[in-house]
């Protein structure tokens, strides 16, 4: 698994270049150079006895070089400095980590731009992988990143001050669970060749669980995406389509992973100040738990969205809950609230009206919404799996109450 | 979010252009090497193209196993399109903004049309 060891290693490769040479710019160009020499030479040579030092050996030649033809006009001050590469350990590296993925974050950059340097300096994908990832050219990935870095050129390489540590912190929860969704929509199966998002988000959240242990939030995320990719076996059906919660084969779930996410999201609850990604971590716990759709605890998913509702409200999780009322207090309950709320606009406000129209026997009513917001999506997957409801509401076929058996 | 700018001429717009001395059309030329520059300093520009005038669009029609090719362009259709953009942008508001600063953008129509990708909401599978 060379892979996986570049990618471990990059961030605190770059981590030991940048604090023995500053200039955060060239030395993750150089480290991105010296990981992709590794991506070739390992395979065919064999893993170096010390491939971490290696990595920062070839980086810190690269970065000369590439310092070289940037700058002339420093080489004469720096050269002798730059020419020893810098001990492999001389601080332990979870601190660099941390620095660095928080420095990928800076408030300064665009949330598109945070993705991408983080993927590339703390995750040490290729810009090439990046952009397949997201689908756009490699040129404009590229050019995210360069000009991300020209944007935190004078930011230190160090800790923020601690008042400063939450929102910072928030904002790397941000990008990894951006990364997450990016993966987890779109493993439909419409795109091969993707690098694996939703793994890659999953691995930094646990590199960041591990630097952050006592930080409730950081283990809110980690859960929630290990219990949102656990059911990812069964939410894909033949042809790709995607496989409604309550109809999913959950004999096909991850009881590994759900295991997992529901001791970490337990022990947070228990430990640490409730946030909205550990509300959500539990709602995604009470869904894993549930033998089947029908004996899920929806009362508990409720009371779960009436608190994510005070501590994180939006229009989503206005939405959401809905869902959650519907099958405690009827989809007549759920469908007032839903006419009594100001009209966002938003094509998921139709999603929630088709599903509650179709529990409420309105297959017709159901079908037009369903309709109505396959329209309106964005997502190519979503809107594959809208029409499919919309169709099922033509041929009279209602949303089961119950576990539906496999034929 | 990816964004498709469509920029579509009319007759003034073409005619305009066509009148325009070779020093203008240089000027206009240049206004958008530069406009496309900028948008690659920011990584927002994917592909740009200039279309060729409307006279030489051919249409292929494809109907039951028989294909015929016409020659256009279709004289009740007065706006053409005359070029593209597709962007990657943050928000729809910032493809906005770029849209409006299309050099042509005064004398065109301009649409701007999200493109469909492959990210949904996470809990959309009811």
């Amino acid at each position: 698994m060379i892979e996986g060891l570049l990618r471990e290693l990059a961030p605190q490769v770059v981590g030991a270049l940048v604090r023995r040479y500053g200039g955060f710019d060239t030395c993750e160009d150089a480290v991105q150079e010296a990981l992709l020499a590794a991506a070739v030479q390992w395979p065919r040579d064999g893993v170096p006895d010390n491939p971490k030092a290696w990595l920062i050996t070839t980086a810190s030649r690269r970065r000369i070089e590439l310092w070289r033809s940037d700058s002339a006009r420093l080489r004469r001050e720096e050269a002798v400095f730059a020419l020893a590469p810098p001990d492999p350990d001389p601080v332990p590296a979870v601190d660099d980590t941390l620095t660095l993925l928080l420095l990928c974050c800076h408030p300064a950059l665009t949330r598109p731009s945070q993705v991408a340097l983080t993927l590339r300096a703390v995750g040490g994908l290729t810009t090439a992988e990046i952009a397949r990832a997201y689908l756009v050219p490699e040129p404009t990935i590229g050019q995210r990143i360069s000009r991300a870095k020209q944007r935190v050129k004078g930011t230190a390489f160090s800790l923020p001050p601690p008042d400063e540590r939450p929102s910072r912190i928030a904002a790397v929860l941000q990008v990894l669970y951006l990364v997450f969704t990016e993966g987890h929509t779109a493993s439909a199966g419409a795109a091969v060749g993707r690098v694996e998002l939703t793994a890659e988000a999953i691995r930094l959240a646990r590199q960041l669980h591990a630097l952050l242990p006592d930080d409730g939030e950081v283990t809110g995320l980690l859960a929630l995406m290990l219990l949102t990719d656990a059911r990812r076996p069964a939410r894909v059906g033949p042809g790709g389509t995607t496989v409604p919660l309550a109809e999913q084969d959950r004999s096909r779930w991850d009881s590994g992973a759900i295991a997992e996410g529901v001791s970490l999201v337990t022990h947070a609850l228990a430990t640490a100040p409730v946030g909205p990604y550990q509300l959500q971590a539990a709602i995604a716990a009470v869904h894993d738990e549930a033998p089947t759709a029908a004996e899920t605890d929806w009362p508990q998913i409720l009371l779960l969205y009436d608190l994510l509702r005070q501590v994180a409200p939006g229009p989503m999780v206005t939405l959401n809950r809905l869902v959650a009322l519907a099958e405690v207090e009827g989809p007549a309950a759920a469908l007032a609230e839903l006419d009594a709320l100001e009209p966002s606009g938003h094509y998921r406000a139709d999603v929630v009206r088709a599903h509650l129209l179709e529990r409420s026997g309105d297959l017709a009513g159901a079908r037009e919404y369903y309709t109505k917001a396959a329209q309106r999506t964005l997502s190519a997957p979503e809107q594959g799996y809208l029409e499919s409801r919309a169709l099922r509401c033509l041929s009279g076929k209602p949303l089961l109450k119950e576990d539906p058996t496999p034929d | 979010m990816k964004y498709l700018v469509l920029i579509y001429g009319n007759p003034a717009s073409r005619s305009a252009w066509a009148g325009m001395s070779d020093e203008q059309k240089a000027a206009g030329l240049r206004a958008y090497v530069e406009f496309n520059e900028e948008l690659d300093a920011s990584g927002e520009r994917i592909v740009s193209e200039r279309l060729a005038a409307p006279e030489l669009t051919k249409q292929v029609i494809v109907r039951e196993d028989r294909v015929s090719t016409t020659d256009g362009p279709f004289a009740e259709i007065k706006e053409q399109l005359a070029g593209a953009y597709l962007l990657e942008c943050d928000t729809e508001e910032r493809a906005l903004e770029i849209a409006a600063r299309i050099p042509e953008a005064p004398y065109a129509t301009i649409e701007v049309r999200p493109v469909m990708g492959l990210t949904g909401d996470v809990g959309f599978e009811l």
